[in-house]
């Protein structure tokens, strides 16, 4: 799945973290998948990421390049953009299922 | 999927019936992959997402993914939830664009709030309306679903849900708890003329009330079924203090009003507004 994807996920299952959040990734298999570059979506889906969990999912994979924070005036910076969009959703763990234990 | 003898729903859990023979049909066969094609891109109609913009859409009961990969055609990303995991495997076969989550839609929807540009639900939410373990209250899956899922969508955005219902009941069961919720819309049912053709898609706001779409019909004509808006004014045939009340006349006048409206009316007769003994 996405890192994006694993990012906005939350559990209802009490005991995973402070709200349900964030879930352990396993880094079974990585691959890189090219996706088209899109600035506006990147640039709107950066709030909404918690970069606490993006970054620690991103050493668990071992990635580089990953950006600590958003900075100052991101939507203009492409260099950023770019680089978030490799992040978030051109790199994908899997293929397997994440299975949601919901607690009942 | 007409189904005219027994609904899927009354034998059992989704997750049995979307077995591997099942998933092999979505797959495989062309006339179910047309079918569920056709209702994807009607219900992304439906959406009205801003033009030329790609969305972070969910994809609740995605199955093998077959409305997934049309969403990925547009240009949107997504991400699938469903319960049966026959149908993930033949959609991580298919190799989608979109993420695959295995859950029940109806513990509620495990994403942060906010996450979502829109949802669509093709042909799967009417699951939630039959109890398959004693613990499970219909009306309780449906609320908990609803309300997760309002949560999950940014604010103003919309959710069109494509869905079977067994009969009027099922489908006022299912609207009430999405009002609870908070969502406003309605029911856009598109060909209801049709047995075979007809389609129920479930279309909700979250934010404060739109438009709601219009039906698709055979004879794009506009039925006697809507108001028509016209700047013609019914003669206004008496000034009203020229009748005495309770005269014939204001008797006639009454009923010719009622038929305006549309209300059933006894014909006029002779007898209309007789003069009664007073005694009456």
């Amino acid at each position: 799945m996405k890192l994006l994807t694993h990012n906005l996920l939350s559990s209802h299952v009490r005991g995973v973290g402070p709200r349900g959040f964030p879930l352990r990734l396993q880094a079974t298999e990585v691959r890189i998948n090219p996706v088209e570059f899109n600035p506006d979506f990147v640039a709107r889906m950066i709030p909404k990421v918690e970069w606490a969990a993006l970054l620690e999912a991103a050493d668990t994979l071992h990635l580089v390049e990953v950006p600590k924070g958003p900075i100052e005036g991101y939507e203009h910076d492409e260099k950023f953009l770019r680089q978030m969009h490799h992040v978030l959703l051109e790199v994908r763990t899997g293929p397997s299922l994440a299975s949601l234990a919901t607690a009942g | 999927m007409a189904f005219r003898s027994k609904r899927p729903e009354h034998g059992g859990p989704p997750e049995l019936f979307y077995d591997k023979n099942e998933a092999r049909k979505y797959v495989r066969n062309s006339r179910m992959i047309d079918v569920q094609t056709k209702m994807a891109g009607r219900a992304l109609e439906l959406l009205y997402l801003p033009e030329g913009q790609p969305c972070y859409l969910l994809d609740i009961g995605c199955g093998s993914g077959l409305s997934g990969d049309y969403l990925s055609d547009e240009g949107h990303y997504w991400v699938g939830l469903d319960i049966s995991p026959a149908m993930l495997d033949a959609a991580l076969d298919r190799d989608t664009e979109g993420d695959l989550l295995l859950g029940d839609m109806g513990q509620g929807i495990p994403f942060k709030p906010g996450s979502f540009d829109g949802c669509i639900s093709i042909s799967a939410i009417q699951w939630l309306c039959n109890a398959n373990k004693k613990s499970d209250i219909p009306a309780k899956r449906l609320y908990c679903f609803f309300s997760s899922l309002y949560s999950v969508l940014v604010r103003g955005a919309r959710a069109v849900l494509q869905l079977y219902p067994e009969n009027s009941e099922q489908l006022e069961l299912i609207t009430t708890q999405a009002t609870k919720a908070g969502f406003t819309g309605g029911v856009v049912v598109d060909f209801p003329n049709s047995a075979k053709a007809k389609k129920f898609y479930l279309c909700l706001f979250s934010g404060p009330s739109t438009f709601m779409p219009k039906a698709l019909n055979e004879n794009n004509e506009e039925e006697a079924r809507e108001s028509e808006f016209t700047s013609e004014r019914v003669p206004y045939r008496m000034a009203q203090r020229g009748i005495v009340r309770k005269s014939r006349e204001w008797v006639l006048e009454k009923k010719a009003r009622r038929r305006r409206q549309g209300k059933e009316v006894r014909p006029d007769t002779p007898y209309t507004g007789r003069k009664r003994k007073p005694r009456f």
